[in-house]
Order: structure tokens, then sequence, then C-alpha cells
């Protein structure tokens, strides 16, 4: 099996044919940056109306939890039923996917800042635009961006099922070796798609952290947040 | 009961079974481990991130490698158990440690006063303070579960998924929303029944919870 694996991988048509591994590497991070894009021009701007004004705040909770309970196969399916084979069914029910995170991420960052930062920045004279976008979005930067990251994965992951309704992609080597009965392939397409979704995984985290301050800043006698046990404090029983 | 000419009660059940098994599964394994990356800084720097890496893994892929690392053949449905087992742990490791986190711990000073050796006090007090926690964890592994469980039509093990692969083959648009619904339908009842479960063990919760929306 092992040894299969690496003659599949070391082949070198698999590198350089129009089909090898780099074109459908990049069809399925094609697919994924154009579905998380899509649904962050529609997610983003809704997060941060409801996050602001705390209107609506009902929809985002509602969406987030009932769309993780929709099976993405049968939207994908679905989706390409009803508007025929090509990339728009299947940028339109990834985005589908990627919106709830985002607009979770967004509103929650958005209506988790500090009230008093705001309430200042309003009796500076700061428009409402102003406090949204300098005082508002920068502290929800983190939580935009645990949203963009959770939105990501689930995007990569279920790019690979758009092989199934015939685009490229990574997912290719699955379903095709699947109707061809190479285990092999199918394989090395699963690991190539793992190693993907890894790979952008660890990015965003980077990205998160670089654009997180200093969490540690908060002095630790802080009335709003009560120690909570921590469990080396604690040995339990001795 | 025949639907779009497969026996639809026997799918679903199948269906609810692939989902359900690996939850539980799931939970049985995360408590040791859990507690474990509650206990030991060590553990916990180890075991958190790796769960990160395992929920990362696509589901299709984890499909299709399992028969590699168990040895099964790759229309096994056991292959599918266990992938959804180890998205059930990754998800689960980390309720069982932010559940344990939230117990305070004058609780367990007070626990370990009065004579609890660890496992004890595991049992008797730590655990049932982390339900409402580990039942919001429970209810997110459970209802991905259901969604989860489709996808391994592909690969010819989907339950219910396979009427999408057959209302896909076949151009049946109502095959497929009949899919969607049922699963979606599933998936709810079976995480309403999950929240009343937390109410039972944890009835104090419910009359806490408002309070958390202000932080």
């Amino acid at each position: 099996m092992l040894s299969s694996l690496i003659a599949w991988f070391g082949a070198p048509a698999q590198w350089s044919a129009a089909a090898g591994i780099p074109t459908r590497l990049l069809q399925h991070l094609g697919y994924t940056a154009l579905s998380v894009l899509v649904g962050a021009v529609i997610a983003v701007p809704v997060g941060l109306y409801i996050g602001h004004t705390g209107r609506g705040r009902l929809l985002v909770v509602g969406l987030a939890n009932g769309l993780r309970a929709l099976p993405e196969l049968g939207v994908l399916v679905l989706f390409v039923l009803l508007l025929g084979l090509g990339l728009t069914p299947v940028v339109l029910a990834l985005m589908l996917l990627a919106i709830p995170p985002l607009l979770a991420g967004t509103y929650a960052g958005i209506s988790g800042v500090d009230p008093a930062a705001v309430d200042a920045a309003r009796g500076m004279g700061m428009t409402e635009r102003q406090i949204l976008f300098g005082v508002e979005l920068p502290n929800a930067l983190p939580l935009m961006v645990a949203g963009l990251r959770t939105a990501t994965l689930q995007v990569v992951a279920t790019a690979t099922i758009a092989a199934f309704v015939s685009l490229g992609g990574l997912g290719r080597y699955i379903v095709d070796g699947q109707a061809q009965r190479d285990f092999t392939q199918m394989a090395g397409g699963a690991i190539l798609v793992a190693l993907l979704a890894i790979v952008l995984e660890v990015a965003l985290q980077g990205v998160q952290r670089a654009v997180t301050p200093g969490t540690r800043a908060r002095p630790a006698s802080d009335p709003a947040t009560p120690a909570v046990g921590k469990p080396d404090t604690v040995t339990a029983g001795g | 009961m025949r639907l779009f000419g497969a026996d639809i009660l026997p799918l679903a059940a199948e269906h609810i079974v692939l989902a359900l098994v690996p939850v539980l599964l799931g939970l049985v394994i995360s408590l040791p481990l859990g507690w474990w990356a509650w206990r030991s800084r060590g553990a916990r720097r180890i075991l958190l991130p790796l769960t990160g890496v395992l929920y990362t893994i696509p589901s299709l892929a984890l499909f299709v490698v399992m028969p590699i690392v168990l040895g099964t053949r790759i229309l096994d449905p056991v292959n599918v158990v266990v992938a959804l087992t180890v998205y059930a742990v990754a998800l689960l490791v980390r309720s069982v440690v932010d559940g344990l986190d939230e117990v305070p711990s004058e609780v367990l000073t007070a626990g370990v006063a009065m004579g609890y050796r660890p496992l004890g006090l595991l049992v008797g007090v730590q655990l049932p303070l982390a339900v409402p926690v580990l039942i919001a964890g429970v209810r997110v592994a459970a209802v991905s579960s259901f969604s989860l469980v489709a996808v391994g039509a592909i690969i010819g093990q989907g339950a219910l998924g396979a009427l999408f692969t057959q209302g896909f083959e076949r151009f049946y648009t109502a095959q497929i929303v009949f899919g969607l619904v049922s699963i979606l339908v599933l998936a709810l009842v079976v995480d309403a029944l999950l929240m009343l479960l937390g109410r039972l063990l944890a009835p104090w919760a419910a009359a806490r919870a408002p309070k958390k929306q202000g932080v």
C-alpha cells in the first residue's frame, strides 16, 4: 500500500500534466477563495450592522445553529440540479457554508467590544461610522479572523465534494479513484486534502495570533473576570 | 415504507446509528482524555492542538484514509463510525476540559476537604457541575455527525446520504429535498432531546444561563 502510494506521488506525470497535482491544488484553492470571498462580502456587512445596532441578534444565533445540521452533500447536489453543472452552483453552495461562521464571528467581535470604549469614542464626538470602523472593527478583528478560519476550513473540506458534481479540485482523485476502483489514487487525494486543510488552518491561526494584541494585558484582579479554578492550582485529592 | 425506490426506514435507522454511535464512543474516550488534559498542563499542550488538527481533516478524506489505518475494506461501515468518532473526540476533549475548568476551585477544595478521592471527586462533584458545557459540546457533535454521515454516500456508505447521490444521478430534485429535510429533522430532534437531557441533569443551568449573555 505504502509503496504504491509513494509511486503515485512520485510519478512525474502527477506533477506536470494538465490534470496533475498542482492544477488540482490550484482549482481547490480557487473554489475555496472565491466562495469564502463571496460569503464575506455578504456576511461581514450584515455582521457589522447587527453587531453595531444589536438588531437581528436571533437571526445570527439561529443561522449559525441551523445551518450546521444541513448536510453539505445534499445542498451541493440540489444547487447543481437547480442551476445546472458548472462553477456557479458549487460556489453558491460553498458560500452558504461560509456565511454562518463569518457572520457569527463578525457579530460576536463587534458586540463584544467594551461598551466603555464605544461610549468614550462617542463622547469624543466620533460619528457612528467612525466608531464602527475606528473603534469596534479593530477590536473585533481577532474574532472576525476566527470566523474566517472556521469558514475556510468548512469550505476547503466541502470543496472536496465538488468533484462529485463534475468539478475539479483535489476531490477528483477520490471520486475518480472510487469509480476506477483505484484505492491508491483515492488515498493519495485524501492525503493531499488533509494536508491542504492542515496547512491552511496553521496559516490562519498565525493570522489570528498576529491580529490579536496581548490578551494577557488585563490585570488579574479585574473584578469583571472572577478567578476560575485553574487546573494546575488544584491537585485534586493531593 | 418505500420512497424513491428505496426502503426509507432502514436507511433512517442506519443513519441514526452511524451518526450517534460515534458520539457515544467519542464521549467515552473524551472523558478520560479531557480529564488528563485538565489535570496536566503538558497533556493539555499536546492533546488540544492534536484534536484541533484531527478536526481539521475533511470528512471525505478521513473516510478514505480509514481503511489504511484500520486495515478494513473501503466499503466497511466501520470506516465511517471510526472517522466520525475521531471528530467527536476532537470536539469533546475540549468540551470536557472547558467543563472541568468551569467548576469553581472553592468547590473542589471543599470536596477534597470532605474526603473525596480523585475519582470520587470527578464523578460526584466535577462531572455533574460540568454537565451544561458537556451537553453543549455533545449537541454540536451530534448535529454535525448527522450531516457528516451523508458525505459517506460518495464512497457508498452514507445511509440517507444515498438519496443525494441517487437523486443526482437521476436528476430527481424531490429526492434530494426529501433527503435534506429528513436528515435535518432527525438532527434537530436529537438536538432537542439532548437539550432536554441537559435540563434534567443540570436544572440549575437553565436558570443561570441568561446571565452569561451579558458578559
